[in-house]
């Protein structure tokens, strides 16, 4: 009978965080659903008079074109830095040489670096480069400052491979490429979808970087375009609450249809060195 | 295998640069080749110019509302005025009352890709920081030919121009100065407007005494704390002594300024206490409710009240200041290096034309920048706003880039956010006098 | 014979492999190099220098923008923000990451809903986090008048807009513990809790203590069962099984997290702007605000530049120890 009743306290306990941690998409779904002369702090909690869709609609006319952009730019991003940091994860488990320790290390430290002091020779940079203002521009930025976080999660997860299939493949006279195509990559795919969640979340959520790289309105991300529907001055908090959840989207679907792999992946040793 | 070998740095590279092969088209290296002087003169006047072609980026943070509609109102006239196939480029960034617009500005032109033109406040905001920089081409000529020296006011010209040459176009003016309060809760507290620091002060303790937040102040943006700050030294110090403050005239360690931060102190004691996470327009809904009583903030709360159909408001200049128009405006100007040189020159006819300004002002709710505009297409905030720009003491605000230069300006404003909170008058006093200093304007 | 012909075979193939592997990560390298390093090297050129207006002014000036930072009074309580949010934002999210998974690791009917629901803030950017609880956390509105809903009285909390500190103060018995053993300076709100950064926490926390939840749920399924199980027969209580047994085991998902959540907040911004910007008094201000307000709204360029480089600094003195440790601990397995 105890035990029946601490399972009862653990539900409980599920239960109230979860209402705790849906409380704030509560406030953004009730505020999208109001019509403006309804938005009001202090009626936050009240239910809109009457359903209407007006704010969402409005929301996507406005976004729908930069939701295709931020599409454009975050897919090909997160496929190149996945590929990019599980080449650089397998050869600092597997190939590991002289200073490898070091190298990572370097790549590693990229993490940290505040993005705002970058702004001025990053323009400079990518007009170097030819892709200053392009969504080819934005792809590049975000897979480089990438490196970092997904060298990590690929060189965590292949420290689990066992290193003795690698060997083995070795001395059978299998080449770098040919093991890692062979052998590793058929094992990667929880590494990649860790990465690959990552990558997109923080992609796709990304303004600095877009608001920066990017001053075509044409061509301009999601995030981007969100932020231009808050005035200067007068903010349509039902428009903007609606463009937020549409704008969180791709990103919430992404989480539940891949959240399962998620965990997964992490168990698989992702991101636990 | 080693041929795979060699190949697997190539892949490698292929794989990070893959975007480089691709995107060049993408923008950057579009500059157009500057024209000759020469095309000034050609394209001016009523003369059929040689057709306009290209594309002309014109970068503000007007996204919503008004401003947006105004800005949409420029964009239209301007194929009937700069005949040709020009398409214009709507570039915006919202945010932070144009801090993420300086952000994107600051990096474009430091990057050396500035937009066609850009919004930026007349003064300090634009000269000291563009101007000075050598980043702007002089518009004397412009002025000279569209005839534009008569029909600004002296003061606008004077606070546009650096070296004596014009470098920008105004479009717009807006009063800093304006106490905004809610008609019924006056009318029922039998109380009047008040013009007098010492009347502000009467009419504060009697609404304070019925529950009733006598002043609304929303500074989640810090902008909101200094221009209340600015309205009280303008109304304790009087024009001159204000002006002087920015040039070094009068001492910011006066008693004189003590007094004012004295009196700027007091007034806070009279706010609502969340007032740091209130954006303005959020303090005016406390006004709007009646809950508070009043509000000191500039006239772009005019349409905010249209907005939200708010019909009782009424409106002084803030204590102390009768007479006197602390102004601001949105201006336009000529990068040097500017795409589409031609093109932009046409915008800036546009922009200060008597059409565009009529067509412009009305949905942004401010008032022409020129003298000549048609009262009639305004309503009677801005129809009294005129008038007092015809008669007022002109003076330039602080908080919005006219007064001082940005370095300057984000001082002042980083010792107004810690004197709200700490409300000490001293510590205030003192940094107001240092970032004069390091401004190098005060010794 | 067969043996060395093979040998030496490998030993030319490791060499070329060796050389492929290399050329592999060289392109990383140099991007990294670029993007990183040259900018980083940039921003301490910069940092230096007496560039003070849009027009760039490389007058060597040696260390006098530091000078200024240190003596300036809204970059001492920055730190002192860092250091709060930092320690707070990383304890809560590990406690409630932890005890969430440790909840759900005991075959809970509908996991994966629960999972889903604690770990979805992280898909929201910090920007839409940021105004969803300024929403929440307004004085008058949100969390303080959910008790009104029920009949109760409203919350009369200040959340993000109490300037208050807390501090302890001179004259207080703890103060003058703190003076008799040398250490007076303390006492001084330089050294305090600006209550108004626990709103931030709480948000930050909300979007991110979920991935952490997700990362030691991982942990303790990957601790086998029957580890635990002899412990229990063996007469542990839970509490005993979990301090002695599944916590240490977790010490590697622990620092991850830690170093994941530590890089987030040493480097917040986005959502402290949407949120509460600076903060009454600079309550809520942080460093990369400050940065991006005095570079781009004060053209103050190389304090910015100075202020970027404190910040790598202050980094690098927390990540560099973890490196050096987690790979030396792994040199030695």
């Amino acid at each position: 009978m105890t035990v029946h009743w601490s399972r009862i306290a653990i539900y409980a306990v599920l239960i109230v965080f979860a209402a705790l941690y849906l409380m704030p998409i509560y406030v953004l779904l009730v505020t999208g659903l109001k019509s403006f002369g309804e938005v009001r702090l202090d009626q936050m909690w009240d239910l809109p008079s009457r359903l209407r869709f007006d704010s969402f609609r409005e929301a996507y006319n406005s976004l729908d074109s930069n939701l295709a952009n931020s599409f454009k730019m975050v897919i090909p991003a997160t496929l190149i830095s996945c590929m990019v940091g599980s080449i650089n994860g397998y050869v600092l488990t597997k190939w590991r040489f002289p200073g490898s320790n070091v190298v990572f290390f370097l790549l590693l430290y990229g993490m940290f670096i505040p993005y705002q002091s970058v702004l001025i020779p990053l323009v400079k940079t990518l007009q170097a480069l030819h892709v200053y203002g392009s969504l080819w521009g934005l792809v590049v930025t975000h897979v480089i400052y990438g490196i970092p976080i997904t060298t990590l999660i690929f060189r965590n997860y292949y420290a689990n491979v066992p290193t003795e299939l690698v060997e083995a493949a070795k001395i059978d006279g299998a080449s770098i490429f040919g093991i890692y195509r062979r052998i590793v990559f058929p094992l990667s795919l929880p590494g990649f979808v860790v990465v690959a969640i990552w990558q997109f979340t923080s992609i796709w959520n990304d303004f600095l970087f877009a608001v920066t790289v990017t001053s075509n309105p044409a061509i301009q991300p999601a995030t981007v375009a969100l932020n231009n529907m808050a005035g200067s001055f007068i903010v349509e908090w039902n428009v903007q609450m609606a463009g937020a959840l549409i704008t969180a989207l791709p990103t919430l679907v992404v989480y539940i249809l891949l959240g399962r792999f998620f965990v997964r992946g992490l168990m698989a040793g992702a991101l636990s060195s | 295998m080693s041929r795979t070998l060699k190949l697997l740095p190539a892949m490698m590279a292929l794989i990070v640069l893959a975007a480089l092969a691709t995107g060049c088209g993408g923008g950057g290296g579009t500059a157009t080749a500057t024209p000759g002087r020469t095309v000034t003169a050609a394209a001016g006047g009523t003369a059929t110019p040689a057709a306009l072609s290209g594309k002309l980026e014109i970068f503000s943070w007007w996204t919503t509302g008004g401003e947006a509609a105004g800005l949409k109102a420029l964009y239209d006239l301007y194929p009937t005025a700069c005949p040709g196939t020009v398409e214009i480029v709507n570039a915006t960034v919202a945010g932070g009352g144009g801090a993420n617009a300086r952000q994107v500005l600051t990096t474009r032109m430091l990057g050396n890709d500035p937009p066609g033109s850009f919004q930026v406040h007349m003064g300090h905001e634009l000269t000291d920081t563009w101007v000075t920089a050598n980043y702007m081409e002089p518009l004397d000529s412009l002025f000279t030919q569209q005839g534009w020296n008569s029909v600004f006011p002296k003061g606008v010209l004077d606070i546009v121009s650096y070296q004596g040459k014009p470098y920008s176009v105004p479009v717009n003016i807006h009063r800093a100065n304006v106490l905004w309060y809610n008609k019924a809760v006056f009318q029922a507290n039998g109380l009047q407007p008040p013009t007098t620091f010492d009347d502000f002060f009467a009419a504060a303790d009697a609404l304070k005494a019925k529950g009733i937040t006598p002043l609304a102040l929303g500074d989640v943006d810090a902008f909101a704390s200094v221009q209340l700050m600015e309205t009280v030294l303008l109304g304790s110090l009087g024009a001159d002594g204000y002006n002087g403050l920015w040039t070094g005239a009068t001492d910011w360690n006066s008693a004189k300024v003590t007094d004012a931060l004295n009196t700027f102190k007091k007034m806070l004691g009279y706010v609502n206490s969340d007032h740091s996470s209130l954006s303005w327009d959020q303090a005016n809904d406390l006004v709007i409710s009646g809950k508070a009583a009043m509000t000191i903030m500039g006239d772009w709360l005019h349409a905010d009240n249209k907005a939200k159909k708010f019909t009782d408001s009424g409106w002084v200049p803030s204590p102390g200041t009768s007479g006197m128009y602390d102004a601001l405006s949105d201006t336009f100007g000529l990068p040097k290096s500017a795409p589409n040189r031609d093109a932009v020159v046409c915008w800036l006819k546009v922009v200060g034309s008597k059409k565009g300004q009529e067509a412009f002002n009305p949905l942004k709710g401010s008032i022409c920048a020129r003298t000549d505009c048609d009262a009639s297409l305004f309503d009677d905030y801005l129809q009294s706003a005129m008038n007092d720009w015809k008669k007022d003491t002109i003076v330039p605000s602080l908080a919005h880039g006219a007064a001082v230069k940005q370095g300057w300006l984000t001082n002042v404003s980083d010792a107004v956010t810690a004197f709200v909170a700490d409300k000490n008058a001293g510590t205030l006093q003192s940094r107001l006098a240092d970032a004069c200093k390091s401004a190098t304007v005060c010794k | 014979m067969n043996v060395g012909i093979r040998g030496r075979r490998l030993l030319r193939l490791a060499t070329s492999e060796q050389a492929a592997a290399i050329a592999l990560i060289i392109p990383s390298l140099l991007a990294v190099g670029v993007f990183v390093y040259g900018f980083i090297g940039w921003s301490a050129f910069v940092s230096v220098s007496r560039w003070d207006s849009v027009r760039p002014d490389y007058t060597f000036v040696g260390l006098d923008n530091f000078r200024d930072l240190f003596e300036n009074f809204r970059f001492q309580i920055d730190i002192r923000n860092t250091v709060v949010f930092t320690v707070l934002f990383v304890v809560a999210c590990l406690t409630l990451g932890f005890v969430l998974a440790s909840l759900l690791d005991r075959r809970i009917v509908g996991e994966s809903v629960f999972r889903s629901i604690y770990l979805f803030p992280m898909a929201v950017s910090f920007i839409v986090t940021g105004v969803v609880w300024r929403w929440l956390l307004a004085p008058s509105a949100g969390v303080n008048i959910l008790p009104t809903k029920v009949g109760l009285r409203a919350l009369g909390y200040g959340w993000y807009t109490d300037p208050s500190v807390t501090y302890v103060h001179s004259d207080s018995r703890l103060g003058e513990a703190l003076h008799a053993a040398g250490l007076g300076f303390l006492a001084n709100p330089n050294y305090g809790v600006p209550l108004a950064m626990i709103s931030v926490v709480i948000a930050a926390t909300w979007q991110m203590s979920g991935f952490v939840m997700v990362m030691y749920l991982a942990g303790l399924r990957a601790i086998p069962e029957e580890l635990r199980e002899a412990a229990r027969v063996d007469g542990a209580t839970e509490t005993q099984v979990l301090r002695h047994i599944s916590l240490p085991l977790l010490r590697p998902v622990t620092l991850s997290a830690m170093i994941i959540l530590g890089h987030q907040s040493l480097k917040i911004f986005d959502l402290v702007i949407s949120m509460s910007r600076r903060g009454p008094g600079f309550a809520t201000d942080v460093p990369a605000l400050f940065m991006f307000e005095t570079t781009f709204q004060g053209n103050h360029f190389s304090h910015g530049a100075a202020i970027s480089i404190v910040m790598l600094a202050a980094v690098s003195v927390l990540v560099i120890p973890y490196l050096y440790w987690s790979l030396r601990r792994e040199a030695r397995l």
